[in-house]
């Protein structure tokens, strides 16, 4: 996570996909702000996905991982700390960015800071089972298919979470019982996760 | 005593490559593993550093702090020699730039310190990783395959890098299919009589 374009790519990537879902589904601002929270969540999802699904290939190539495994602390921690770095350079920046987005698909006003904040935590998650794909699969030729079999469904929740909060916002309900869900499962996965991409790494060095 | 294994097993996927193997390292000491392609001379090695431990079953045990070079030189690409060898974890000691320097110039690498290591050649980048035994106070080296891509000049400088090392009390076990770079210094672990 060194060049620029490894940080602009998933913005870029988002910023791309917005601006297209008006040209397909015709400027009508009702229709649009109704599939707002649903797209914009979605677009993030797949952006997310897109980098984090590659976060520990280089370093599985170049040997890096065989010295980070060597290290005088557990794998855990070390993969904690990259997907950290990683996270503050696509999900933070994503979910900062996305009010903006969110305004060109016309969702309404109120709906704008429950995205940014639904993003922050969902970005937290959605990076760590990326991450975690990644471990599992870094090993594997053309793993792309199977990582996203694998993680898929794990991002479902997530996204039900997400997209529900920002449509309750949107509505006038209680988005902050489902933002406590969100956060909730940032904490759970940012304690539980770490130790299984540690051992996926493990499994992964190991053949 | 810097290393010893015990009756060390290597599987790799659901194939054992070896077993029985039996290894003890002291200070002064010279060991080349030899052995056909694929014997398992590098997964022993990932073995004895501790890359692999899934694996591999038998005691292996290591006095003090180890140095590993696998195949892969481990150098981001994007980054300056001198960022790269920044960090690693052999020597948690933290280096300057100025000690970087020294052994850039070292491995006769004066004037790219701070070129990105994906603009040098190959030979290039294998020197920048090899700086990296010049910064590293770990006593045991555990070099896979040391002498690739390097040139006679090379090859010459890492031979006089190793005895100096041993001599100073460290040691170092070593991959390679060149037999007997270290002369009388040397002695083959032939993995040919553990092959299963």
């Amino acid at each position: 996570m060194t060049s620029p374009a490894d940080v602009a790519n998933p913005l870029l990537f988002f910023f791309m996909v917005i601006t297209l879902f008006p040209l397909g589904l015709g400027p009508d601002p009702a229709r649009l702000a109704t599939l707002a929270p649903g797209v914009l969540w979605v677009v993030a999802l797949l952006a997310s996905l897109m980098v984090s699904a590659k976060l520990f290939a280089s370093d599985f190539e170049d040997g890096s991982l065989e010295q980070l495994a060597l290290a005088p602390y557990p794998l855990a921690v070390t993969a904690l700390a990259e997907v950290s770095a990683h996270w503050l350079a696509t999900g933070f920046l994503l979910a900062l960015v996305s009010p903006i987005f969110g305004v060109m698909l016309g969702l309404p006003e109120e709906g704008l800071l429950t995205l940014l904040v639904s993003l922050l935590l969902g970005t937290v998650c959605l990076t760590l089972i990326g991450a975690l794909g990644s471990a599992l699969t870094v090993n594997i030729r053309r793993g792309g298919l199977l990582l996203s079999l694998l993680i898929i469904p794990l991002n479902v929740p997530v996204l039900i979470f997400g997209t529900t909060a920002v449509r309750e916002a949107v509505l006038g309900g209680n988005p902050e019982s489902w933002l406590a869900l969100l956060g909730g499962l940032a904490l759970g996965s940012v304690v539980v996760v770490p130790l299984a991409i540690g051992a996926a790494l493990r499994v992964s060095l190991d053949s | 005593m810097l290393l010893e294994a015990t009756q060390v097993a290597i599987e790799r996927g659901d194939r054992r490559l070896l077993s029985g193997v039996d290894l003890s390292v002291t200070a002064g000491e010279i060991w080349q593993l030899v052995g056909a392609n694929g014997v398992g001379k590098t997964s022993l090695l990932r073995g004895l550093a501790g890359v692999a431990r899934l694996g591999v079953t038998g005691e292996i045990r290591h006095a003090t702090a180890v140095l590993y070079m696998g195949h892969a030189s481990a150098l981001k690409l994007g980054l300056s020699a001198v960022d790269n060898l920044r960090w690693h974890p052999a020597g948690d000691v933290t280096t300057s730039a100025g000690q970087i320097c020294e052994a850039l110039s070292a491995v006769n690498l004066a004037g790219y310190e701070y070129r990105p290591v994906g603009a040098l050649s190959a030979g290039q980048q294998r020197r920048v990783a090899l700086a990296r035994l010049l910064l590293s106070d770990a006593p045991l080296w555990l070099l896979d395959e040391p002498f690739t891509a390097l040139d006679v000049a090379g090859c010459e400088w890492l031979e006089a890098c190793v005895r100096g090392h041993v001599n100073g009390g460290g040691a170092t076990v070593f991959t390679s299919h060149q037999p007997s770079r270290f002369g009388a210094l040397q002695q083959d672990l032939d993995l040919g009589q553990y092959a299963v």
